[in-house]
């Protein structure tokens, strides 16, 4: 289909206001008489409270008031479970755990909140919590995710038997059966640790009770405005007409800002309606990192069978997950970690044990990738070792094993993150992989530049890996189109923007509907004012889900303008033309109405509207897939280690990306960008180091390292096109494609450099220090 | 003790006359005081770069100064830097290229460029990316912001 916006390198409509400083974000919002909110935190992971004492805190001149758990009264529970165990699979455990407002009796993690104080400026606030004093009794902390399951281990919750939060298995075919069938039986032990989301805005949220009109505004830093307004009505006793939750520009979200509900997001709506007066509470950066939720701890031992030729007969798997001090999130990050671990290849046999833990550090929730570069890592490890011992090129390896263009719908006969078949809607592995294998110069580099480069002495590796990304999941979402009297267009979706250019990307969908300009359409995302119902923005599933609500709604006001204009202008609808926002008769160009004119006449002051139509040129549709649109990459990296310092320098940097039908080229070529350089972060720079007391070590952006410029390589992007089959649009979503395969790529790439060390990595993070370790131990 | 401060400073060339509590961050004065809140608070430990605004011409972590140490000096922010009518050419520059996602980090970049880039108006690439070194940006993977500073100095030239 020939797209006349879509698919157009068109400017954001959303730059100007960031650029000059105009754009809201949460922390910008300043209200008379406004009240702000600071935290009392553990300082322990694991803790009895024994006492708490408040008062000299509530002396301080400027403090409005301190609270505890005990203060909440009635309105203390614990946190929704966000996302339910899976209904569908027999012999599930899970035992759901949720975040609370305020700690009571013992802190599980350090960090969580024990008081909260409320003062005339965020000043005055800190210093009170200075003065509020906690008695702790110490406990031992749960920080070993394969020690805690041991009999007698210290608990989390001490309302449960062991620290086991869930426990399932998954199976496809008969991975023993093929077992005994195999040439080659592999076993490694992965250990996949933790790294921060770091969005460059931390969270914050502002809430204002409005007594007389008996109407809660919240302003909050979250990626799913719809939800939060819903579990805060319930909770509060109120309407959902009551509660207007508001996500204005926010600062990055990558995933640990859709945990609902984080304690902050309980108390502080609490507190405006006790207090009658507006309250803000922005994270700082400490908070960020002791508070807000993180990702990817997991230990794995996995199996891989294959035949002499290097066909993947099965694969076998013990994941050990850690979901942290509570599971609000349930088994989404596990889940697909399973549904990544066969890769893009066709694999009959396949068997995954998973238990999750408690631990006394903060809760991980999906963070950018969610999962899937567990799967992706240990998968392309396994091929890479096996390759080695079976003396293959790996190459040829994963080209025997991907799924063929012919096998799709691809049911891999497990399930997914939303509960539904892991069913892969279309792909065409091959050509892109040979398209990144072209563009990285791969025989060019393993035939020329690499013996070159070792005979001056130089340590240079190459990675290629292959990845899928399961986009798109359901379970809808939705859009409202309506074209103003003006003949500007409004629109609305509920899934917020957290930089991925929603307000450009959709327009593009609604202006080639409606044949107008891109900068005519104002589209607002994150306001429940707007539209009432909708889920959110993860699982790199915007451009799919909410782009296909976008084109049903836009389409259906098409309908309207058309039918009308054939009224008014007396002329059959496919004699009609929609441009430059007007309708005309094809044949006529003087015979036109303007879209404005249509939109005031079909909303009439006088007359009757004709049975069974509506007023207005407006339209609401949802979408929602059964299953998802399963997006397909490769990543391939030349790089450098310098042999004194083990710091690495990226030569060259290729992507080839297909995620069907781009929305605006210049967003998804953003998107990548940005993904690479979180998973070049989790490769070699980003590890969450905590001790055995379960304290974080490097909670400050000067100890934990987000990748600067000088980090970054230059990155080659390039597109194949397998449109979904499933939705309209074609598209599949590409959010979290760029970090999910760095560190399989990476870790192919430094095993390539170091030749003479017999390097085997089933680690990542890593980093200068750690490969440093690696390679001496090895020497010894 | 005298928990005030008489505080003179010209901020995008506006003078300004207030009173502030000593220990006021330049970042809270710009943000709460002036109401001039395109400066953005990213980590109030002078890593991230996000409050960069700047002092006398030179760019500063606004997050590391107190309001009263700015006294009789001139401040930019990156509101002094154009408008959504008439934006800057590096402003203009980061549209085209598209050097923004979120745009939480972008006001502390373009403040720490704009004085750069008219001492180097034609940069290469390392050291585009060494200018914005002390600048973090956690979407964008930074290719296209150097992108964009190239537009610029290219258009500024």
């Amino acid at each position: 289909m020939t797209y006349k916006v879509i698919g157009k390198r068109v400017r954001r409509v959303e730059d100007p206001r960031l650029l000059t400083g105009g754009a809201l974000f949460v922390g910008d919002v300043n209200l008379p008489d406004m009240l702000h909110a600071a935290f009392v935190r553990s300082d322990y992971a694991h803790a009895k409270i024994i006492s708490i004492d408040t008062s000299s805190a509530k002396e301080i001149p400027g403090v409005v008031g301190v609270y505890t758990a005990e203060d909440m009264g009635e309105a203390w529970e614990p946190g929704p479970p966000l996302v339910s165990p899976p209904p569908s699979l027999e012999g599930v455990t899970f035992n759901s755990c949720r975040q609370v407002p305020l700690v009571k009796d013992k802190v599980k993690h350090a960090g969580e909140i024990i008081a909260v104080v409320v003062a005339e400026s965020r000043y005055i606030a800190e210093d009170a919590v200075e003065e509020v004093y906690v008695d702790y009794e110490p406990l031992p902390a749960v920080t070993d995710l394969e020690k805690c399951l041991e009999p007698g281990h210290t608990l989390v919750h001490d309302e449960l038997d062991s620290n086991l939060a869930a426990h399932l298995v998954q199976n496809k075919g008969d991975y023993e059966a093929a077992k005994k069938e195999a040439d080659l039986v592999i076993k490694r032990k992965f250990k996949l640790d933790r790294g921060a989301a770091a969005a460059m805005e931390n969270r914050g949220i502002v809430v204002d009770w409005d007594q007389k009109n008996q109407h809660l505004m919240v302003w909050d830093a979250t990626q799913s405005p719809i939800p939060i307004r819903n579990g805060l009505a319930g909770r509060l006793g109120l309407r959902t007409h009551q509660v207007r939750v508001v996500a204005p520009f926010v600062g990055g979200g990558f995933g640990p800002k859709i945990m609902m509900f984080y304690a902050e997001e309980m108390v502080l709506p609490w507190l405006t309606m006790k207090l009658n007066r507006p309250v803000k509470w922005i994270e700082d950066r400490k908070e960020n990192f002791y508070a807000t939720t993180q990702e990817r701890e997991q230990v794995q031992e996995v199996e891989m069978a294959l035949s002499k030729e290097g066909r993947i007969l099965g694969i076998r798997q013990n994941i050990i997950h850690d979901t942290g001090a509570y599971d609000p999130y349930g088994l989404t990050i596990p889940l697909n970690t399973q549904s990544h671990s066969m890769g893009p290849y066709d694999i009959k046999n396949y068997s995954s044990e998973l238990s999750v833990v408690f631990t006394n550090k903060i809760i991980t929730t999906p963070v950018r990738g969610a999962g899937r570069p567990q799967g992706i890592y240990i998968v392309e490890r396994m091929l890479d070792i096996a390759c080695r011992e079976l003396e293959l090129d790996s190459r040829d390896v994963r080209r025997l094993n991907f799924i063929k263009p012919d096998q799709f719908p691809y049911d891999h006969e497990i399930i997914d993150q939303a509960f539904t078949n892991l069913v892969f809607d279309s792909g065409n592995y091959q050509p892109a992989y040979d398209k990144a294998i072209e563009k990285i110069e791969y025989d060019k580099f393993i035939n020329e530049d690499q013996p070159r480069l070792r005979a001056e002495g130089k340590y240079v590796g190459i990675g290629v890996v292959p990845f899928i990304e399961t986009t798109g999941v359901g379970p809808y979402e939705g859009a409202r189109v309506a074209i103003e009297p003006s003949g500007k267009i409004s629109a609305a979706t509920g899934v917020g923007t957290q930089g991925q250019s929603h307000m450009t990307s959709f327009a593009q969908i609604i202006a080639e509907q409606l044949s107008v300009e891109v900068e005519d359409i104002s589209l607002v995302s994150g306001d429940t004012a707007e539209i009432h119902w909708g889920t959110g923005t993860f699982a790199s599933r915007g451009a799919v889900v909410a782009g296909n609500a976008v084109l049903a709604a836009a389409s259906d006001v098409r309908k309207k303008v058309l039918k009308l204009a054939s009224k008014i202008l007396e002329t059959p609808e496919d004699e009609l033309e929609l441009e430059g926002g007007q309708v005309r008769v094809a044949d006529i160009p003087d015979k036109s109405i303007s879209l404005g004119e249509l939109a005031v006449l079909a909303n009439p002051f006088r007359g009757a509207v004709e049975p069974g139509t509506e007023p207005g040129l407006e339209s609401t549709k949802y979408f929602g897939p059964a299953y998802g649109a399963t997006a397909f990459g490769v990543h391939g990296m030349i790089l450098e280690v310098d042999p004194e310092t083990m710091m690495i320098k990226i030569h060259k940097y290729v992507t080839v990306e297909d995620c069907g039908t781009m929305l605006n080229p210049l967003v998804v070529e953003g998107q990548i960008h940005g993904g690479v350089s979180m998973g070049i972060g989790n490769a070699y720079y980003e590890k969450l180091h905590f001790d055995e007391n379960g304290q974080l070590q490097n909670a400050s952006l000067a100890d934990y390292l987000i990748v600067g410029a000088t980090e970054m390589p230059h990155i080659e992007v390039y597109h194949q096109n397998t449109p979904a089959p499933n939705n309209k649009l074609g598209t599949k979503g590409v959010g979290e494609a760029g970090a999910i395969p760095v560190p399989a790529a990476f870790a192919q790439a430094l095993e390539n450099a170091l030749p003479n060390y017999d390097l085997e990595i089933t680690e990542t993070p890593l980093s200068p220090n750690r490969l440093f370790e690696l390679l001496y131990r090895q020497e010894d | 003790m005298d928990n005030t401060y008489e505080l003179n400073v010209t901020v995008n060339g506006t003078s300004y006359q207030e009173t502030v509590d000593p220990r006021t961050l330049l970042s809270d004065f710009l943000r709460d005081g002036l109401g001039l809140t395109g400066t953005h608070v990213g980590c109030e430990h002078g890593v991230c770069g996000a409050c960069t605004v700047l002092l006398n011409g030179e760019p500063v972590r606004s997050c590391l100064i107190f309001a009263p140490q700015v006294q009789g000096q001139e401040i930019m922010t990156v509101e002094g830097l154009g408008t959504v009518d008439d934006m800057h050419p590096l402003q203009e520059a980061f549209r085209e290229a598209h050097a923004l996602q979120c745009g939480f980090c972008t006001p502390g970049i373009l403040t720490t460029l704009l004085p750069w880039l008219e001492e180097n108006p034609n940069p290469t690439e390392d050291e585009i990316r060494e200018a914005i070194s002390g600048n973090l940006c956690r979407c964008t993977g930074y290719q296209h912001i150097i992108d964009a500073v190239k537009l610029a100095a290219e258009q500024m030239n």
